[in-house]
């Protein structure tokens, strides 16, 4: 163990993780508790045309991953509160945003690896500026989470009657979502664009499962996120295998796992309808 | 003074009129059953109560004042019940997020709002509800939650959008005695809307009949009767009454298909349609 903390891309791939997991698994949590894990999803993959396009413009590709999502998930929060109406709204902001990626990615001269990077992820490729901006957008979208998760928890769960008290819900979605990309922008640096449900949906679903209280939820998906990306680079780093497939496999694993486990057999499953 | 005054109020809804140029007085204190067939406009009409549906014309005057969204002196149970689905938060949480939700902050369940949830759940006697995961709860049982969550805040105007549905006839005849013991008890005003008149019978003070755009509000023996409910609904309509119970029955046959499911247990017989479901 010691011997891999003595290279820098380790370490900072191992404090990396740890800003962005926990932002994922908290976002998270509360992205499923919604039933919006298809924005999240959507959010990821506007992230890449964000990204190539910043690589066009030349900026800095995290930038225009996190302009790109931002300014979509604000679009997804305004565009319908309905769920029906929300899915077409997501489909619809993902399905354009995908072709404008693909004409970035026409006119794209850099290398594959860069196109690779942004699809899959690769934390050990984090370089320390990255982390001081990952710890900086976590902070951000941790605190902005803090500050509405009350209204935000009431009008997930009683959308009429947060209403009727004056909550206004699409105001909250609009919040929201601009939450969820914010997380998404950060989790693509470790994950990659194709795999943010490892970090984001995994470890909140899998929580959900076992806790029967919003902060105890939101505390393990949390801690479960970490445990996933800590754990998936330290098997990266022994096999020699990419760590984003490791985070992956942990997450599905777990996920899979805690579903099958038997609602324990006690007084409260026997009395399930 | 009255709990809730309409005066000349009119509703419309996606460009069509629901109520039109309604005045009454709901008192301080009633327990008022709602009725009205399917879109005569019980929802829209509390939803106008809430400050949710804009008053095309005239006013509405809640606990004296003008209706208006986020007023704290009023308890409400939507109808429209979109349960999150699957979801394994204990009944005691879904409840708590309902306390003072309005809040920015974190949803810190401490130990005032656990004991404004185990006050509400009690009054509804669903304590035994507080621990279990809602994915694991019966429709009936949620909606115990959701009268209990109703109950928070110790509103002075409980609004209560068929709180019947999908319960079996023992618990809607609680839920009526429950609301009837707010009133009396707490001396809140509770707006009751049903479909069969005859769980409400013995409860309620007055009740409200909706319909074609109209409302008559009184005793069961002065709006339950043929001429009234002829006039709401547009058609020659029968009352009879047998044993106590109400049949309200129309002449032309199976004007509207569609019933509410749950009516199905009830043996009685409150509108037109069901006449005929009911000889069928
Ligand atoms: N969102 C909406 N957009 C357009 N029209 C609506 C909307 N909601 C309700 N309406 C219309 O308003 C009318 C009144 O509906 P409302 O829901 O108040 O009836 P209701 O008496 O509660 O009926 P039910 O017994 O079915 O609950 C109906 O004609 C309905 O079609
Ligand atoms: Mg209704």
């Amino acid at each position: 163990m010691p011997e891999m903390l003595s290279y820098a891309f380790m370490r900072h791939a191992f404090v990396a993780a740890a800003v962005v997991a926990v932002v994922g698994g908290a976002v998270g949590y509360f992205l499923v508790l919604r039933g919006q894990t298809f924005a999240g999803h959507a959010l990821a993959h506007v992230g890449f045309t964000g990204a190539t396009g910043a690589v066009l413009a030349g900026i800095a590709p995290i930038w225009g991953l996190v302009f790109a999502t931002v300014a979509s998930g604000v679009g997804m929060g305004f565009m319908g509160e309905d769920l029906a109406q929300r899915d077409v709204a997501v489909g619809l902001i993902l399905a354009f945003a995908l072709g404008l990626g693909l004409l970035f990615l026409h006119f794209f001269t850099t290398s594959a690896t860069q196109a690779t990077t942004l699809l899959f992820g690769n934390v050990l490729a984090v370089s320390m500026h990255t982390v001081w901006v990952l710890t900086a957008l976590s902070t951000a979208s941790l605190l902005a989470l803090a500050i509405v998760s009350r209204p935000l928890l009431f009008a997930s769960l009683h959308p009429e009657l947060a209403e009727a008290k004056g909550v206004s819900l699409v105001g909250y979605s609009v919040v929201f979502l601009a939450i969820v990309a914010l997380a998404t922008a950060e989790c693509v640096q470790i994950v990659g664009v194709l795999l943010v449900f490892a970090l984001m949906v995994g470890p909140a679903a899998a929580a959900q499962r076992l806790t029967r209280s919003v902060a105890t939820g939101v505390l393990l998906s949390a801690v479960l996120a970490l445990v996933e990306a800590w754990a998936g680079i330290v098997l990266a780093y022994y096999s020699n295998w990419p760590s984003s497939f490791w985070i992956t496999a942990l997450s599905v694993s777990i996920y899979v796992l805690v579903s099958l486990r038997r609602p324990a057999g006690g007084p409260l499953a026997a009395s399930a309808s | 003074m009255n709990a809730v005054e309409l005066r000349e109020v009119s509703l419309v809804m996606g460009g069509r009129a629901v109520l039109s140029d309604i005045s009454l007085d709901i008192r301080t204190g009633e327990l008022l059953g709602v009725l009205g067939p399917n879109g005569s406009g019980k929802t829209t009409l509390m939803r106008a109560i809430l400050g949710l549906v804009p008053v095309q014309r005239g006013t509405i005057t809640v606990l004296g004042q003008r209706a208006t969204r986020g007023n704290p002196a009023v308890g409400y149970m939507p109808q429209m019940r979109q349960m999150p689905h699957g979801i394994r938060l204990s009944g005691q949480d879904f409840v708590a997020s309902a306390v003072n939700g309005y809040r920015l902050g974190l949803p810190v369940v401490n130990r005032d709002t656990r004991a404004q949830v185990a006050r509400a759940l009690e009054r509804v006697g669903a304590q035994e509800l507080a621990a279990r995961p809602l994915s694991e709860m019966s429709g009936g049982e949620r909606q115990r939650l959701l009268l209990a969550q109703a109950l928070l805040g110790n509103p002075r105007l409980l609004l209560l959008d068929e709180p019947l549905i999908s319960l079996d006839p023992s618990r809607q005849q609680e839920i009526v005695t429950l609301a009837k013991s707010l009133c009396t008890d707490l001396g809140i005003t509770v707006l009751f809307s049903a479909h069969d008149v005859n769980v409400l019978l013995g409860a309620i003070d007055r009740v409200m009949y909706l319909g074609n755009g109209q409302a008559a509000i009184g005793t069961v023996d002065d709006v339950i009767t043929a001429p009234v409910l002829s006039r709401l609904y547009g058609s020659e309509i029968q009352v009879v009454r047998v044993q106590g119970r109400i049949f309200v029955m129309s002449g032309n046959c199976c004007a509207e298909a569609d019933e509410h499911l749950h009516d199905s247990h009830s043996p009685s017989i409150n509108e037109p349609r069901k006449t005929h479901s009911h000889h069928a």
